[in-house]
Parts: C-alpha cells; structure tokens; sequence
C-alpha cells in the first residue's frame, strides 16, 4: 500500500497482468505454495517422535512442604493461568491445570479406616493424567483435543468450540472452562492487562483449557515448568520408552499407583506412595 | 391511470436514492479520499519470511498454516528458502521484527475493516511490556 503499486493502472492492464498472475501460478509449482497447507514449511524440530511416551511420576511419600505451591505458581506463570484472586470467590472462575486435592479426593476408593495418618493431611499433586486411552478425546467432536503420537493429550484451543463433552468425559476434573475472558481487557484497544507470560497466548472465553505437558517447552528441549519448579524434585517426567530414563528408574524401584486406574483411562502420571 | 403518481414517483426516487447511497455518500459528503494505510516496515530487518507480493497477499495463509503445523504436531521451525530458520510463531518471530501490531497490522486491518480473531489470544510482546 505504501509503494503506490497499481496506480495509473487501467482496467485492461489489470486483466493482463492478473491473466498472467494467474498462468505463471499453474506453471511454476512454487506459486501454489501458499494455497497448499504446509506445503511452503519444511518441518523442522519440535515435532513429536513417534515411540516416545510422555509420563511423570510424582513422589507422594513425604508429601509438600506445607503451603508449597511452587509447581502451581510456575504453571500459572508460565500459561498466563489468572488466579481471579482479587474476586470475592476465587473458585468460582477458578482454571487448574495443576492443583493440589487431598488423599481421598485424588484416589477414591483406597479410602482405609486405618490407614497412615499422615495421608489424610497430605495434599496431592494432580494433572491431566495425558491418559493413554483418553475418554476426553473420544467425545471431542471437532478434534480440538487430540493424542499426539508421544503421547501428550494436546489442546488445540483454535479448534474448541466448548461444548465441554470432554468435561464430562474426563472422570479426573482435568479440564476447566473460561467462563468469561480470562484477562480483562482495555474496552478500548481491546488489549488485556500486562500477562505474566508475553511470549504464551491466552485463551478466551467460551474455550476449554487443561495441561499440555508443557508441550511447547518440550520442543525447546526444557523441561515442564512444574518440574523445573519443584525444589524438593518430587515431579518426575519423561519418556516410559527409554529404559534409562527417570521415570522407568523410579517405576522400577518402587510400587506406583494411578488414579482410578480401573476406569481403563491408563492414565501416565503415576504416584509413589510408600517406599 | 395510476392514482397517486406523484408520490408513488417520489417515494421511488426516494427508495432508489437510498439504495444507491453507497455510491454517491462519499463524493457528496465524504471528506475526500480516505488516505491509504502506511503501515510501518521493520526498520533492522531485511528478511521476511516470503517475498513481500506473497506476503500482502497471503500472509493470512502463512499464518494459519504456522498455526496447524505447530499446534496440530508438524514441528515448529520454519526453514527460509535460503536456509535461514526461523520459529513458526506469531507473536515471537512476525511481531519481533514487525514495528508492532498497532504500527503494522492494525493499519491495514482498520482500514479495511477486517478483525481477524487471532487478537483475541495472542499479543505483541513489545505492547505487552
Ligand atoms: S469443549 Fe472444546 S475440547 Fe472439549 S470436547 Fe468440546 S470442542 Fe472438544
Ligand atoms: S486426565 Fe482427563 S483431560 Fe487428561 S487425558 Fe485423561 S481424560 Fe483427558
């Protein structure tokens, strides 16, 4: 628009021109790039390796410090995740992607009489569990939640249209609905307030969000945030296909359980509870 | 015989002006030509991701086939044609180079009036600062 291309130009001098767009276009392949989705991009690094499968173990023996939320913060920080918490009831919007519930909460149905005490005060770390028979996938009707072939249960929130189906479908709470625009936004330029994270987009309203493994660290070659969070390391992630990896090692060495396992979900993030 | 031919003539003179306005509001009253968008060219960078022709006329394409490859698993570098990489990312490789969205983008997006959606989660890191 600023080079004033076009000017001058009649109305038969636009048709050659655009007849002749539009030959040179069918004869060189290289004109068809853009109209070919992907076609013009050379993949490159960052995409997901078939034969990985992402997991992590969470150390559960010794439980949180009290009152860490480090992993949550991190999380939150890097997502651009609003806490609401300048709202009189901060649950009520409330967005988890990782979160703390209790013993009970977390594993239904292991509930003991006597059981270790210290388990009924201990808080769990819980996340998508990037199930490996994921129901939350099954529902999606737009494929906006889908299995990558490492084994990440992605999110594409282009493509969710919030029926929340997979709500409902995924028996672990691990997905949350913007009920509203998650970071008010200027009225007038439509701009939202400073985010944590400039760099990560938000969501908008009406759109279903949940943890993605951080997969977009993941191509960076970083670790999730929560990992690199957690001081005590009691977060454990990796690849259950290499044999030397982290979590095989603790897998090996301790017995783990997973959360409702018997619901068929298989789900990846495993708990160490005893020694 | 046409009764009432005097209004029934003005009331369609009236209908067919009004129909037509869009072709005369502007000569009659507009304040002459709107002038066209400027939008503001990276001032370092030389090396846009495509040939500037493509990139006005398909940059939505880019993008959104940008958006698939990353998101839906292709991987997330670009490789320029002669070799330079670059990641497939709106906020972190266009508005980078690009002045920014309000010196660039939204120039020519208000003047035509297109509102495209992908501001509705993703920002200008610099605007964001
Ligand atoms: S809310 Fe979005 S992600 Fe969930 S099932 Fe509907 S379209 Fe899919
Ligand atoms: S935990 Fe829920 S959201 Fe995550 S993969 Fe399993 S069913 Fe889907």
């Amino acid at each position: 628009m600023s080079t004033g291309e076009g000017k001058g130009m009649d109305r038969r001098g636009f048709l050659r021109l655009a007849g002749l767009g539009a030959l040179s276009a069918a004869a060189v392949p290289a004109g068809w790039d853009l109209l070919k989705p992907g076609a013009a991009l050379a993949a490159g690094a960052g995409a997901p390796v078939a034969g990985r499968r992402y997991a992590m173990v969470v150390d559960a023996r010794t439980g949180c410090p009290d009152g860490c939320r480090d992993c949550i913060g991190a999380c939150n920080t890097t997502h651009n995740i609003p806490t609401f918490a300048d709202e009189p009831d901060p649950r009520r919007h409330e967005l988890k992607w990782i979160w703390q519930t209790s013993f009970h909460s977390a594993f239904p149905g292991n509930e003991q009489e006597f059981a270790r005490e210290d388990l009924e005060s201990k808080q769990v770390t819980v996340l998508c569990n990037h199930c490996q028979n994921p129901p939350c996938v099954r529902v999606c009707p737009t494929k906006a939640t889908y299995q990558r072939p490492d084994g990440i249960v992605m999110m594409d929130f282009h493509r969710c249209i919030g029926c929340r189906f997979c709500m409902a479908g995924c028996p672990y709470g691990s997905r949350s609905f913007n009920w509203r625009d998650p970071w008010p936004r200027n009225a007038a330029t439509g701009e939202p307030a400073k985010l944590p994270n400039p760099e990560y987009p938000t969501r908008m309203r009406g759109v279903v969000e949940k943890c993605t493994f951080c997969s977009e660290r993941l191509d960076r070659g970083l670790q999730p945030a929560c990992v690199e969070a957690c001081k005590e390391k009691l977060l454990v992630f990796g690849d259950l296909h290499d044999a030397g990896s982290g979590v095989r090692a603790l897998l090996k060495e301790h017995y783990t359980i997973r959360r409702k396992a018997n619901l068929g979900t298989q789900p990846q993030v495993y708990y160490v509870i005893g020694a | 015989m046409i009764y009432d031919k005097g209004k029934i003539f003005l009331g369609l003179a009236i209908f067919v002006a009004l129909v037509a306005s869009p072709f005369w509001y502007n000569p009659v009253f507009g304040t002459g030509k709107t002038a066209p968008p400027e939008p503001k060219l990276p001032k370092t960078a030389t090396l846009c991701v495509l040939p500037k022709a493509q990139m006005r006329a398909g940059h939505m394409q880019v993008i959104y086939d940008w958006r698939e490859t990353v998101v839906r698993g292709g991987g997330r570098m670009y490789r320029h044609p002669d070799g330079v990489e670059r990641e497939m990312s709106l906020s972190n490789t266009c508005l980078k180079c690009h002045e920014g969205k309000k010196e660039f983008c939204n120039t020519c997006h208000t003047y035509l009036a297109v509102k495209p959606f992908c501001w509705d989660c993703h920002f200008d890191p610099k605007e964001q600062a």
